[in-house]
């Protein structure tokens, strides 16, 4: 493990002139991408379906390996990184929670503790405590099977889930995007809250820019495998950029008007 | 005579058979839920193996199941007349219903679930036995009892090479145009393929999960 402490200033995730293509093909997912993100950031990566921004999730955690270019993960290279290790330090939600049929709530949310070999007392206390930070009653849930959960608690499982370890960063790949749209408010509003109170690095996939506009500490706009836009939530609709204002055409209702 | 005093006649006869019948049965299924479902799990990453292990045992099915026990009669150690033959065809015959779905199960598994599990670091291994083993248990179950219901149906022609069982008064009634001792045979064994089918989709049910 890392023993060394981290300052805020530090970079916890860094790509450095990343291209990835799948093997034998062509066409280039990322093609050139350089960025990096510090301590605590909530990094929103905005983009059209197949604009590489779940591609560049999957580079960070090591199931995906960059073509050139290397994405280091404090201050370590992934390809130097053992991955299993590299993976237990990090946590990820994606979109339908992938939670494990077979398993108990309590039984999914213990998984990393276990396989880490936690004693079990410690276990379902660190279980416990999850619970009730997603707003779960430990009580009602722990034993529940994720089909007898509905969307919006099992994408809060995923998240408790991810958050076992205490790792440093966490990836979440459109977590609430299959959700309906009341649930999807409530999610949103709550994990804002959440992710203030928890100072972890959170690098957020989405292809919503009212949900980026909520969450992000920046946004990173990404088009064809490239970063064409980046800003804070504050000033990322005034960046002149045509990417930028199809994007901000989404958010325009405008009832009554001819469609 | 009629049917129910023939067999009331030659009840221990029967019995006795239907024993050596399930023998014959439980001890191939054994064999080849011990060398199928391992070997299912083996496939899962080996490329090369899967090809040809399933070839090999799709071939093995297409072998009228007669002259399967007739090609075993002259090998070393495993050939001869007798159970021991006959439960070595058996074996072989019941390997590709176990093989071919324990693969299957393992690898039909949502791929969110999976994606989550290596992402999660579990490592290949973990992820084979925790995952997508128990996951896959139905399906499993599910070709072990089509299996079962194929063995116990083949295992009547083993009585051509001398291992007993039901075959025995099916043989001797074909041979004596005796629908008495045909029916002797035949309906133990349909009853032990029912018993089987519906003592082995219950356990499938309630493995099975959603």
């Amino acid at each position: 493990m890392n023993t060394k402490a981290l300052t805020p200033s530090e970079n916890l995730i860094e790509f450095r002139d990343v291209f990835f293509s799948i093997h034998g093909a062509s066409r280039e997912i990322i093609s050139g991408v350089s960025l990096a993100v510090p301590h605590g950031e909530t990094l929103v990566l905005l983009g059209r379906s197949g604009s590489g921004k779940t591609t560049l999730l999957r580079l960070i955690n090591g199931l995906l390996a960059p073509t050139r270019g290397e994405v280091l993960v404090q201050q370590r290279r992934t390809a130097d990184w053992n991955l299993i290790r590299l993976r237990r330090s990090i946590g990820y939600v994606l979109q339908d929670a992938g939670l494990f049929p077979h398993f108990t709530v309590a039984e999914n949310v213990g998984l990393i503790p276990t396989l880490e070999k936690w004693e079990s007392s410690r276990i379902a206390a660190r279980v416990e405590e999850l619970l009730r930070l997603v707003g779960l009653d430990p009580v009602e849930f722990a034993n529940r099977r994720p089909r007898e959960l509905s969307g919006g608690q099992r994408q809060r499982v995923g998240v408790a889930r991810a958050l076992a370890a205490d790792p440093a960063i966490l990836l979440m790949d459109e977590p609430f995007a299959a959700l309906d749209p009341v649930t999807r408010a409530e999610m949103q509003r709550e994990f804002s809250a959440l992710a203030r109170r928890l100072s972890k690095t959170i690098v957020f996939v989405t292809h919503d820019l009212r949900e980026a506009l909520l969450l992000a500490s920046r946004i990173i706009l990404l088009e064809a495998g490239q970063v064409v836009a980046s800003g804070s939530p504050e000033n990322f609709l005034q960046i002149d950029h045509p990417e930028v204002r199809a994007f901000a055409a989404s958010l325009a209702v405008n009832p009554g008007a001819p469609v | 005579m009629s049917f129910w005093s023939f067999v009331v006649e030659h009840r221990d006869e029967i019995f006795a058979a239907t024993l050596e019948h399930l023998q014959l049965v439980v001890i191939a299924m054994a064999m080849a839920i011990l060398i199928g479902v391992p070997l299912g799990l083996l496939l899962v990453h080996r490329k090369f193996l899967r090809t040809i292990a399933l070839g090999i045992a799709s071939i093995l099915q297409t072998i009228p199941s007669l002259a399967l026990f007739g090609f075993l009669i002259p090998i070393p150690f495993i050939g001869g007349i007798g159970k021991r033959t006959a439960i070595v065809a058996l074996a072989l015959y019941a390997l590709l219903p176990i093989l071919r779905n324990t693969y299957v199960g393992l690898t039909s598994i949502d791929p969110a679930v999976l994606e989550s599990a290596e992402a999660m670091g579990m490592t290949s291994t973990q992820i084979l036995l925790r995952v997508r083993f128990p996951l896959a248990l139905a399906f499993i179950l599910a070709g072990i009892r089509t299996a079962t219901i194929i063995t116990i149906g083949v295992a009547t022609i083993a009585a051509a090479i001398g291992a007993g069982g039901l075959g025995t008064f099916i043989f001797r009634g074909v041979a004596l145009v005796s629908d008495q001792l045909l029916l002797a045979g035949a309906i133990p064994a349909a009853l032990l393929a029912i018993l089987a089918d519906l003592l082995l989709g219950f356990l499938e049910r309630r493995l099975r999960v959603t």
